[in-house]
């Protein structure tokens, strides 16, 4: 197998690298912006690994697949924490907790003392909850960064460009490319969309959380997820729109005030980041692969960046290695 | 089936597109219900939303934007004009927020923003609450159209004022009359036409069921079952039970 050049170095691009480089592989990867930042979706994502809570608005493969991503994030990484997911609802929104319920699997309903055992300082707050006992999460920043580490400690660097195209092909000329561009990638792929999200950083000294925490509403679903020293991700809001500028105040305010209601101690937050970035979708918001002569593109993991991408990656080595037709390989031309 | 402004419309199922779990979905829903008509928002969007326009375009339906999230008469006919530009059409489904909780119509912003909005030409679908004389007020402003609430968006409780919807129907005799938001079960739809409403506008029902294509196929069926109903010129409940077979001399044959 000839050299792979993978495009790309965000979630989907560092997993790819790690996943094929691991596998015995010869890569490269290269980024515009050099490595891992602000420029890609992943820097801003919520780092959940919740297959099983994503199923109430997902299809069947994001469960089944998003099963993976745990203990291959704690292989590569080492970053994961098993805290399981705690599922609330204020009381006036309880048909929304029995919605969750009866579609999602894996949960146990919690009571007052239920959810105040797990975490004591929601105790008196909420009558009702379901746990997600297999559930876990990660810090997607330092994630990203230890798949960095990970590559380096194979002699793999990201490099600014692709490599240029030598006039005559030799046998260093990489035999595939890998476009994990995500949203850049519109220029090949007419039919990616992008999603627009919004989140928060705070940092807050007075509730402790050792999981994330989702709280249901019928308009401002929110999660919460804690990353250590009194620093939780808040988010995250879902518009049909590619815009990726700054957050607005409207979303800003409904993620507070859904703060405000898990714990009125998170209102003396300190407010430290705010984000906001377009994920890339297609029209069923499921991940494609897609092969088009000697470029494969991995692409369209919506807001399951960290959850599927190891089901991608996987897939995507399969295909390279035996010629397979994996599930998420959806188009194939010479 | 309903005519909107001179338009003939093929069902009177008429579908909102927020809150699927995917575009996919959404437009395996409209074909199973072979809904007539789908609503659009605006104003999160902005321009921006341009991928996803494209996504409803392609369900081959009629457009019909709204101005939910708009808070003011202001912002309401702005958001018709971005509206108007995106989508060439001058249909605006017209809705006024008067509480952002509840998401209940502000009534006196909606009749001013009907009025500026009529005058400019568009054909205005307001969302109002069953009151008559906003009801009246509406007309008198030029809307052919009447979508009185069921019951508050998204709370899936059906018709909580059959009564006034009954009232507005024999008032309103040659209006379009929709019902929209509320609905939570097929039955509810039913229930609407059965009062002899010309459509039925949903969302959340369809798009947050388990299933989303088979919740739009069952609503498609009461539509079309409420308004064969309708038609039929149903009986009138009565207080007593009425035996179809003469009970005299039932005792002779035991």
């Amino acid at each position: 197998m000839g050299q792979i050049h993978i495009l790309g170095a965000g979630v989907m691009g560092l997993v790819m690298a790690t996943e094929l480089a691991a596998r015995g592989h010869q890569i490269s990867i290269s980024d515009p912006a050099g490595g891992p930042g602000p420029g890609a979706c992943s820097w801003w994502a919520g780092g959940m690994l919740a297959p099983e809570c994503e199923a109430e608005s997902a299809e069947e493969p994001v469960a089944r697949l998003g099963a993976e991503a745990a203990a291959w994030w704690q292989k590569h990484s080492g970053c994961v924490s098993y805290q399981g997911t705690l599922v609330l609802a204020d009381p006036r929104d309880r048909a929304d907790l029995s919605r969750f319920a009866r579609l999602t699997k894996g949960h146990q309903t919690l009571d007052e003392a239920g959810i105040s055992a797990l975490e004591p300082d929601l105790a008196g707050r909420f009558r009702q909850g379901l746990f997600f006992a297999d559930e876990a999460h990660l810090a997607p920043r330092a994630a990203l960064k230890a798949l960095v580490a990970g590559l380096a400690a194979r002699g793999i660097t990201i490099t600014a460009a692709p490599p240029a195209k030598p006039a005559l092909t030799t046998a260093l000329t990489p035999t595939l490319t890998i476009d994990c561009r995500g949203l850049a990638a519109r220029d090949q792929l007419t039919d990616l969309r992008g999603v627009r999200g919004e989140m928060l950083l705070i940092r807050c000294e007075g509730v402790t959380l050792s999981r994330p925490v989702r709280l249901l509403h019928p308009r401002i679903p929110l999660y919460i997820v804690p990353r250590g020293d009194g620093v939780f991700m808040l988010g995250a809001t879902m518009i049909e729109s590619d815009l990726r500028g700054a957050i607005t105040l409207r979303s800003m305010m409904e993620l507070m005030a859904a703060a405000w209601a898990i714990h009125p101690g998170f209102g003396e937050a300190a407010l430290i980041a705010t984000g906001a970035d377009a994920r890339p979708a297609f029209p069923d918001n499921l991940p494609r692969l897609i092969r088009r002569g000697d470029v494969l593109f991995a692409n369209g993991l919506y807001r399951h960046g960290f959850l599927l991408s190891p089901a991608t990656a996987r897939m995507a080595a399969e295909h390279i290695e035996t010629g397979a037709q994996p599930e998420f390989l959806h188009e194939v031309s010479p | 089936m309903p005519v909107f402004y001179g338009t003939h419309i093929e069902s009177p199922l008429m579908l909102g597109t927020a809150q699927y779990p995917s575009p996919k979905i959404m437009a395996e829903a409209f074909r199973t219900s072979k809904a007539g008509i789908a609503t659009v928002s605006l104003r999160r969007e902005q321009r921006s939303g341009q991928d996803f326009r494209a996504l409803i375009a392609a369900l081959s339906v009629h457009i019909l934007p709204n101005t939910a999230g708009c808070h003011s008469v202001k912002e309401a006919v702005t958001t018709a004009h971005m509206a108007r530009e995106l989508f060439q059409t001058d249909w605006i489904k017209l809705e006024v927020i008067g509480n952002s909780d509840t998401l209940q119509p502000d009534v006196f912003a909606l009749v001013e923003a009907a009025q500026i909005l009529c005058a400019e030409g568009f054909r205005v679908f307001p969302y109002t609450t069953e009151d008559l004389g906003v009801c009246e007020r509406l007309v008198q402003a030029g809307c052919e159209v009447l979508m009185p609430w069921g019951a508050p968006i998204g709370s899936g409780r059906g018709l909580m004022n059959p009564y006034g919807l009954r009232m507005l129907r024999a008032h309103f005799p040659d209006q379009v009359l929709v019902v929209d938001a509320g609905i939570g079960l097929p039955s509810h739809a039913a229930a609407a036409m059965e009062l002899g409403y010309d459509a039925v506008l949903l969302n959340t029902a369809v798009a947050k069921a388990g299933d989303p294509v088979a919740m739009a196929g069952a609503m498609a069926l009461a539509v079309q079952a409420g308004q064969l109903a309708a038609r039929a010129i149903p009986m009138e409940p009565r207080d007593m039970a009425a035996p179809s077979t003469p009970v005299l001399g039932q005792g002779l044959l035991a």
